[in-house]
């Protein structure tokens, strides 16, 4: 394998381990404050205690979502310096934004845990909100800055330089509000959803935990939303990629040819020898509708665009079916609780419907990687779309096998770690609810406050 | 008249500096974690930790901040530094990764004393090994071998003889001691008992006489390894008036020590690492990669600078009192931690 192909993977895995706790970052925070806006309302301890665990959760991922995160930065140069010559100064407003979104991220979710007695409960829940508020800008920034890779505006190419620089024009590329809109929304419908998955199963073990049907409660409400919101986001999304990279979107089909009325295919897999897309359910005309709006508006093929510019269409295609494959399952089961609840004003709480969401509570993340894989390998091979190749965007370093193995050894190594530290949390869960519901109310207020957990450690 | 591209580099060297002054002394608490020993190495590691908790996220952003700020607006500065430190760069982002991982999973693992003592172990080397990297960084773009010119060379004239110098060594070590004297000097200002107090006295006393004897051995060094540094340190005005100061503050700094005044210590020991990084910076300009990168043909699109430098104001005008808001809230969690 040539140095180039290690970079891309390093690239890839790097900023898909990191993408993992960033939305981490983004959803919990504002799951814990809806926690804690609801103790402060009801007086219910239970809510503290929720509040409390999902705190300790952001706390460890937060500190890998940093690390993981300055490796990022430091990677932007190391694997591609040419990229960052070209392109610093048009990109760098939005990252520099997403400093500051980092400060006022760190030091209030400092304030957030270790505060607790520190300042006042308003003052306390602020700080919270502040924190989910940042977190959210800083996927703001972020991907505005990835969105100007797919769709580069504010700037003047002149030979193959760029000049004429607005970095403020770059940030309004066409791509950036229907990117953003989308990773948010994915965000709290991933995370949502997966935390809903973990308290139904131990709400499975035991019914009557009211520790984990509260939370359960916070987790659909939020997840199941997002959920049914995330298909219409996607079809923005998905218009905007029509108009402004038709070559991914023929990528994204498995669409060769171009015609008017083209069909929308479920599964199949695109042969770039034979130039066909076998084994996959055609709907007439629905491509054309769905990316143009017109069932005879006319969609470009990839044989439209010479060989040497074409994504890995397979890849490309399948990460798409993926994606919409888990969203559609996702906006099903939250269209089911939504159905259940309008039934009974209650929780679901069926086994069966508790046992749908386990089963799907890993389809966001895996839908939120798959779609990155989309955008990311849909782009090749350029790293900005039309202007800039990635290969001549790549670091003359050779031997990049090494920090290549060496990074992914050390990200595995976290991962485990961090899903060991997690399982521990939620076996401790247990215990500590266990405590809740069998003592009295009286004692219950003071066990609150001595737990282990409640201190502010 | 300054341009937008000076005043840039002004405030990546204050952001520095800051980071050097508050993770900077982090990773100073890492290597006493690792050197903590007697009767009271327990409670020596519980100080240490208590002080990092609630903010090292927060301190870590200002090396982000330095890294979004170079790509910005000195994209070919950027570019060049990634390509010839490529070795000393990703080691630098291995010792942060396990750093800042093994201090949470520390905190959150299991409090049994073999897995604390796993992670602090991690912890406590990566907080030695990753100041001498970022120095050797440092030293690397002042000693002038850094060139963007890499036709027809091989590979170690590229990627090592850069940076794999015994000037790089002398300056990562430099910086090694300098986080460890301004962690211990904190630590005697947060320690909740005389003893404890004690025991981080005389480890600040014993980092200053380090510091003083690798910055005689980094000045030796500069002599054949780095002459354009050696030459603005040795033979400017501006120069021998800092150098003046910087000894001033060490001195006093060492003097409070001694008497116990630790606030007062701790106030110089800041303004002596203040003043050897400002020290630095002075000798630097106009450079910011040595031989061929200043900071004027280094910078990017003008336009951003200027949008750069509105972005940092007004973020600072957030940022600060968000800080300082912080700072109040756990002086009195950092002047006396631990209550267990
Ligand atoms: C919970 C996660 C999730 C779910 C359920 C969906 N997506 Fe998605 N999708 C993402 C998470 C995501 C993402 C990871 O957040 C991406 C990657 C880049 C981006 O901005 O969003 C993305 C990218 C992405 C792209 C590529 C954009 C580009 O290349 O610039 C399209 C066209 C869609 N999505 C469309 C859809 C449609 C029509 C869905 C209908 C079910 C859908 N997504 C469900
Ligand atoms: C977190 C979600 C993301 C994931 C999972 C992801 C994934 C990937 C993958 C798989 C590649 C390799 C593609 C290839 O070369 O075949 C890649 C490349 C790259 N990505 Fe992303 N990406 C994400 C977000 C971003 C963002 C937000 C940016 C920048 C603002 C970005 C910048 C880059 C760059 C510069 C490259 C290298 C050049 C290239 O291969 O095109 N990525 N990413
Ligand atoms: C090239 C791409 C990226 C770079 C260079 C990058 C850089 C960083 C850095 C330096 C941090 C650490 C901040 C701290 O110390 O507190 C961080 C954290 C974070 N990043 Fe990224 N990031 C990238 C991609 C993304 C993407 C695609 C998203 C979301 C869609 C994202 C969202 C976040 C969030 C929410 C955090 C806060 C940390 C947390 O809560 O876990 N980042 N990122």
């Amino acid at each position: 394998m040539s140095d180039l192909i290690f970079a891309r993977a390093q690239m890839g895995f790097s900023l898909a381990f990191h993408i993992i706790f960033a939305v981490a970052g983004i959803a919990l925070p504002l799951m814990m404050v809806i926690a804690e806006a609801l103790w402060l309302k009801t007086g219910d301890e239970i809510y503290k205690t929720i509040t409390k665990r999902w705190a300790r959760g952001t706390a460890v991922l937060f500190a890998v979502g940093a690390v993981s995160g300055t490796v990022l930065s430091f990677e932007l140069g190391l694997l591609w310096p040419e990229f960052m010559k070209w392109a610093g100064s048009i990109i760098g407003l939005p990252f520099a934004l997403e400093g500051y979104a980092f400060f006022t991220e760190a030091i209030f979710l400092g304030i957030y845990l270790y505060g607790w007695d520190k300042v006042s409960k308003p003052m306390h829940l602020l700080s919270g909100c502040i924190v989910a508020l940042s977190g959210a800008l800083s996927a703001v920034f972020v991907v505005i800055a990835n969105a100007w890779m797919n769709a580069p505006v504010g700037f003047k190419l002149v030979g193959n330089l760029p000049t004429e620089i607005d970095p403020l024009k770059a940030m309004t590329s066409p791509a950036a509000f229907p990117q953003v809109l989308h990773m948010l929304i994915a965000a709290y419908a991933a995370i949502g959803l997966l935390a809903a998955g973990v308290h139904a199963f131990m709400l499975l073990r035991d019914r009557q935990n009211v520790f984990h049907r509260r939370a359960l409660g916070i987790c659909l409400a939020l997840g199941c939303t997002m959920a049914l919101a995330e298909p219409l986001s996607g079809d923005i999304l998905a218009q905007m990629v029509a108009h402004t990279q038709p070559i991914k979107l023929a990528a994204l089909e498995g669409q060769f040819d171009t015609m008017r009325g083209a069909p929308l295919r479920i599964g199949g897999l695109p042969n770039v020898e034979t130039k066909q897309t076998p084994y996959s359910i055609e709907i007439p005309k629905m491509l054309s509708m769905l990316a143009f709006h017109d069932l005879d508006a006319e969609v470009k093929g990839l044989n439209d665009f010479p060989r040497d510019v074409w994504p890995p269409v397979l890849l490309v295609h399948l990460n798409f079916q993926i994606m919409v494959a888990c969203g559609v399952i996702m906006g099903v089961v939250s269209l089911w609780a939504a159905a259940l609840y309008a039934k009974t004003k209650r929780l679901p709480d069926s086994t069966a419907f508790l046992k749908a969401v386990i089963c799907i509570s890993p389809l966001g993340l895996i839908a939120i990687e798959s779609g990155w894989m989309v955008t990311e390998l849909g782009r090749q091979p350029w790293v900005v779309h039309g202007v800039l190749r990635t290969s001549h965007a790549v670091t003359p370093m050779p031997g990049l096998w090494l920090p290549f193995t060496t990074f992914l050894f050390v990200y595995m190594a976290l991962a485990v770690i961090v899903v060991a530290l997690l399982i521990r949390e939620f076996s401790r869960s247990k215990d500590v609810v266990a405590g809740v519901q069998h003592t009295s109310p009286a004692s219950k207020l003071q066990s609150a406050e001595t737990r282990p957990e409640s201190d502010h450690d | 008249m300054i341009d937008a591209a000076l005043y840039l580099a002004i405030i990546m060297l204050i952001s520095l500096n800051i980071y050097a002054l508050l993770g900077g002394a982090d990773y100073g608490g890492g290597v006493w974690d690792l050197f903590a020993v007697g009767k009271r190495a327990k409670e020596q590691r519980e100080l240490i930790a208590g002080a990092i908790g609630p903010i090292w996220e927060a301190n870590h952003v200002w090396l982000i901040l330095v890294v979004v700020i170079l790509f910005s607006a000195f994209p070919a500065a950027f570019s060049l530094l990634s390509i010839s430190l490529h070795v000393p760069l990703t080691l630098l982002l291995l010792g942060i990764i396990a750093r800042g991982t093994a201090f949470t999973f520390r905190k959150y693992d299991s409090h049994k004393d073999h897995v604390q003592r796993r992670w602090g172990r991690i912890f406590a080397m990566a907080s030695l090994i990753t100041p001498v990297l970022l120095g050797i960084v440092v030293g690397a773009i002042s000693q002038g071998k850094v060139s963007a010119d890499i036709a027809g060379k091989t590979f170690s004239q590229v990627y090592i003889d850069p940076w794999c110098t015994p000037f790089c060594f002398a300056v990562g070590g430099f910086a090694l001691v300098l986080f460890s004297f301004l962690a211990a000097v904190y630590s005697t200002v947060y320690a909740p008992t005389e003893e404890l107090k004690t025991d981080f006295q005389r480890r600040a006393l014993g980092a200053q006489v380090a510091c003083a004897i690798l910055a005689l051995l980094v000045f030796i060094l500069a002599e054949h390894s780095a002459p354009g540094l050696k030459d603005s340190l040795a033979h400017s005005s501006w120069s021998l008036l800092l150098q003046g100061a910087t000894a001033a503050c060490a001195i006093s700094s060492s003097i409070a020590l001694f008497k116990r005044k630790f606030h007062a210590a701790r106030f110089f020991a800041a303004g002596q690492v203040t003043l050897i990084l400002w020290g630095w910076g002075l000798a630097q300009y106009p450079y910011m990669i040595r031989p061929d990168m200043t900071i004027n043909n280094a910078q990017g699109a003008a336009s951003t600078q200027t949008l750069l430098l509105a972005a940092i104001a007004s973020g600072a005008l957030l940022l600060f009192p968000s800080f300082y808001f912080l700072l109040k809230v756990f002086k009195h969690k950092i002047d006396q931690p631990i209550n267990k």
